[in-house]
């Protein structure tokens, strides 16, 4: 992996918004015609990285809700714009896919571009469940999807997942964790559902029709997905993701964690170049009028000093598994011996010769742990 | 020029400040385009609480219908209880008073004190009854009030109404009439009373007093009898509504002087000025020392603010002599001072002010009164500090200051004050039916119990009726503990109390109530423990979070976190640590308050 850049593109496109989700997308596919060609210009128009890439990650939005062809194109550009110096068997290309647009045609299309993990949407296996979070397919359909990938043979699969849903059936979730697993999964990612107040369930929790999550359940859900996932074996090596084995992690998602440059295109989304975070505008409308008149679409920009920098990776370090490297530790203002000594007393880290490691309690709090440091 | 000189007493917010404010606008001193509510009270805390804190005085001219010139001498007194002294102080340096019962409320308690104040000063009490335009006035009611509860002739109340105006021009003509001229002998060695003091940046200290016998120039050297300082005066005057430079002033008058006095600490209210070639035979009486009864430390939120500190407190002390402070130093809240105060308002005005008008964040400790403790080795000692507390194998007795409690309410709240005075080790009860409907209460109680939130609760359980005066009886032995409080078993010095045997248990449970309320949930258990002693006397417990992280953080969402863990640093330098507790300031100032109904 070394220290390649990392290239995210962003599919603005949904057929129905779920009520949880607060990433940018508009729920027109109409608006999706066109959308490649906004693309290559903001390649063109982009900054240029210092070196190769090694990692692209198409996410959304729906990245499936797009054609084949038209992702097929859209991989192709990528491929020739950013990865001609990287030999192709050392590239990782993710793309996120809906459960209930997964067919033949599409997979075939993805195998030929290459794509060689996919991160399949499934949240629940809980018909239930899916509907209350406003999901176009079924337990069912989720299984099906798994299947299909299978037989198309991609070498590496990826299920999404949600627990702290509040007022769930006590079971729902082991009962979809068994599920997953049962699929022997190369990756799982288990997010906790979190309500953003711009989102669909945060005006229902503010208005009372949805309860608020529970610090206890989310808790325990969480320690019972790092229970399963550990008799499975699996490489707990983020808050939110496992991995069947250190070779599947997500190699894009590695970047960001640890503070590599990446690139992104389309509407929202962020780059960092090292010392600089940019961004472009959360609006379609916007990010077209900028890419038709041929100007970088960027909407923001930051600089990040050298305490900042010390700051995010700090915080990002102590949500892997990978940990934080003691000697930077202790130049945090917050940090003393007694603190690193009761924080592994308390079962929430360990130390492993010059790196400090959250468990996996640890990580639940990671936040927590950086503010103590600060 | 016939001269007069007064000033008005009330019970607080019964308009005090505005009938001045009135009387100022009548007497032609301001054109209404200038006038500005409240003109004596020139702090922006005490125009927002409507109290006046420091007093101002003012000439106001007169003409009568008939011709007759006059200079009425307005001296205005400080309206709190804390200011007991200063009132007194002011009210000698007059002839008469006008005491001032609001329409709707009646005579109060603190009616009653100023007019035992005034009564000791023998002066001449003109009882004028306020607001009189408000519907829910009752004129009868409170005549009946001031001729039984104040034994006054309620034919002699005159009826204003501060606000619009109305019979303030009947307040003027009695003021001339009925309180008689100033007495003293101008060929007299010089004797003036200070009865105010107050900073300038250009000038220095400006103080008001009253002439009693002899006459006063630029350039004499005056003598401070009791603080035995000279000084050269640099100028005499009168009050307008600023500072009027005269040739001299004598008997009868009031007035200022300007002496190049670099602090308000250098002159004491009470103190008589004479001459150094001629001075008087002995000085004024009536003066005394003003000691703090209240103490409490200050402490910057942040440590590095503490120069800050400093710096405002000495700016701050310019212009209030009562306020004395010393460093102070706390293993958890870093370097401070400890203050003393005269009483919980003052203490409450000056947490304000510093907050305020000198932009520091600060956290109080508990405020504590002056204990007397004799040790076995024959030592007498006094401690207002509780990180001064005695050895307690070492205590023969201690001794807590009393106060005797005037209270004054409507009789149907009496079980309610008799079981809030109990509550607070009131004892020695008396009561009188002044007037139908309305007790007057006695209590002895100890400081300490008025000191903490007495007041609130007062006028709690009155639902505001009750009102409340005081004035402290001495030192009685009491049986004292001192209260630790520890988080995390570490003792937080700064939530120490020093409390008396049988309360200590209730305190501790609420203390450890409240701060269990205002710590946030950390990553470790908090224990909270109230311990006398070796004993544990309260406990509580603030289990630890469990989840405290996001679920995703991705390249949109660094930035974000970043800024949030910015912030939070930065609300870190506003919290405290104990150990590896983080204490917010809202715990420090959670113990303080009144308890929730």
């Amino acid at each position: 992996m070394g220290d390649c850049f990392g290239l995210y593109v962003h599919v603005p496109f949904c057929k129905s918004k779920c009520p949880y989700c607060d990433f940018y997308s508009v729920v027109d596919c109409g608006q999706s015609a066109g959308y490649l060609d906004d693309l290559e210009i903001e390649m063109q128009l982009c900054p240029r990285y210092p070196g190769a890439f090694d990692s692209l990650y198409v996410g959304g939005g729906t990245p499936s809700v797009l054609a084949s062809r038209v992702l097929v194109r859209l991989l192709d550009k990528l491929r020739a714009r950013f990865f001609a110096d990287t030999p192709a068997e050392n590239i990782e290309i993710s793309l996120e896919i809906n459960p209930s647009d997964v067919d033949d045609r599409l997979l075939d299309a993805l195998q030929e571009a290459r794509v060689n993990r996919l991160s399949l949407g499934v949240q629940s296996f809980d018909n239930d469940v899916l509907s209350r979070l406003g999901r176009r397919h079924d337990g069912r359909g989720a299984i099906t999807g798994i299947e299909a990938i299978r037989k198309a043979g991609f070498a590496s699969l990826g299920l999404d997942l949600m627990y702290n849903l509040p007022g769930s059936k006590p079971d729902a979730w082991r009962r979809t964790l068994e599920m997953a697993l049962s699929h022997a999964p190369e990756h799982l990612s288990c997010y906790a559902l979190t309500i953003s107040p711009h989102t669909r369930f945060g005006r229902m929790q503010l208005d009372g029709r949805l309860a608020k999550p529970r610090e206890d359940q989310c808790a325990d859900e969480y320690m019972l997905a790092c229970r399963l996932c550990a008799d499975f074996g699996y490489d707990h090596y983020e808050v939110s993701n496992f991995a069947r084995n250190r070779h599947h992690r997500s190699r894009h998602n590695q970047k960001y964690w640890q503070r590599i440059p990446s690139l992104g295109l389309g509407p929202a989304a962020h780059s960092f170049d090292g010392r600089r975070r940019f961004w472009n505008p959360a609006n379609l409308q916007i990010y077209r009028n900028r890419i038709r008149e041929s100007r970088y679409p960027r909407s923001g920009i930051e600089s990040i000093d050298s305490d900042q920098a010390r700051i995010e990776t700090v915080a990002l370090g102590l949500r892997t598994s990978r940990g934080v490297a003691l000697d930077l530790l202790k130049t945090m203002s917050g940090f003393s011996e007694k603190l690193a000594k009761k924080l592994t007393q308390e079962g929430l880290a360990d130390v492993d010769g010059d790196l400090w490691r959250p468990t996996e309690r640890g990580m639940l709090v990671a936040d927590g742990i950086a503010k103590l440091f600060l | 020029m016939n001269k007069r000189n007064f000033s008005i007493v009330a019970h607080i917010d019964h308009g005090k400040s505005t009938l001045a404010d009135r009387m100022i606008q009548h007497s032609g001193l301001v054109d209404a385009r200038e006038f500005r509510d409240q003109l004596l009270d020139d702090m922006d805390i005490e125009r927002e609480r409507g109290i006046t804190i420091k007093s101002n005085t003012v000439t106001l001219p007169h003409t009568t219908p008939d011709g007759q010139k006059f200079e009425l001498n307005l001296i205005d007194t400080p309206g709190h209880v804390d200011f007991t002294y200063e009132v007194s102080r002011a009210l000698a340096a007059c002839e008469g008073v006008l005491l001032l019962v609001d329409a709707s409320q009646g005579v109060e308690a603190q009616t009653l004190a100023h007019l035992y104040s005034a009564l000791e000063h023998d002066l001449v009490i003109i009882p004028v009854i306020n607001k009189v335009d408000l519907p829910a006035a009752d004129v009868d009611m409170v005549k009946e009030q001031i001729e039984r509860d104040l034994g006054l002739d309620p034919e002699d109340a005159l009826l204003c109404s501060a606000k619009t105006g109305q019979g303030v021009d009947a307040i003027f003509s009695a003021i001339v009439k009925r309180i008689p001229p100033p007495k003293g002998d101008a060929k007299a060695p010089l004797a003036a009373l200070v009865f105010d003091a107050c900073y300038d940046p250009f000038r220095g200290t400006v103080v008001s007093f009253r002439v009693f016998n002899g006459a006063l120039r630029n350039k004499q050297t005056i003598r401070f009898m009791a603080n035995r300082t000279k000084h050269i005066v640099e100028e005499v005057g009168v009050f307008r509504l600023k500072r009027q430079p005269t040739s001299a002033l004598q008997a009868g008058d009031v007035g200022y002087l300007i002496a190049g006095i670099k602090t308000v600490s250098d002159v004491s209210i009470g103190d008589t000025i004479t001459l150094e070639e001629q001075p008087a035979e002995k000085p004024w009486p009536g003066f005394k020392e003003v000691k703090p009864v209240v103490f409490s430390s200050i402490y910057p939120i942040a440590n590095d603010d503490y120069p800050g500190l400093v710096d405002a407190l000495e700016r701050y002390k310019l212009n209030d002599a009562s306020l004395v402070y010393q460093k102070d130093s706390s293993v958890a809240l870093g370097q401070g001072f400890r203050c003393g105060f005269l009483g919980l308002l003052h203490l409450e005005i000056v947490q304000e002010r510093l907050e305020r008008e000198f932009n520091q964040s600060i956290i109080m400790t508990m405020p504590s009164v002056v204990y007397r403790f004799k040790l076995k080795d024959g030592q007498d000692i006094e401690v207002d500090n509780p990180s001064h507390y005695p050895d307690p194998l070492q205590i023969a007795t201690s001794l807590e200051p009393y106060i005797k409690a005037t209270i004054l309410i409507p009789e149907r709240y009496m079980g309610a004050v008799m079981q809030l005075c109990l509550e607070r080790r009131g004892e020695n009860s008396s009561f009188s039916y002044p007037t139908p409907g309305r007790i007057q209460v006695h209590f002895d109680m100890p400081l300490a119990e008025v000191v903490f939130d007495f007041y609130d609760k007062l006028k709690s359980v009155t639902q505001g009726y009750g009102s409340f005066d005081y004035e402290l009886i001495g030192y009685r032995p009491s049986d004292l503990v001192k209260l630790d409080i520890l988080v995390n078993s570490e003792p937080v010095d700064a939530l120490a109390t020093m409390v008396h045997k049988e309360r200590a248990r209730m305190r501790a449970v609420q203390i450890c109530d409240r701060l269990k309320e205002e710590i946030p949930r950390q990553m470790f258990k908090i224990a909270i423990q109230g311990a006398v002693g070796a004993a544990i006397i309260a406990r509580s417990t603030i289990s630890p979070f469990r989840k405290d992280v996001t679920a995703k953080c991705y390249g949109g969402d660094i930035t974000r976190k970043r800024k949030l863990l910015e912030k939070q640093k930065k609300g870190k330098k506003r919290m405290k640590m104990v150990g590896n507790v983080q204490i917010p300031q809202s715990a420090f100032v959670s113990v303080l308050k009144t308890d929730k109904e």
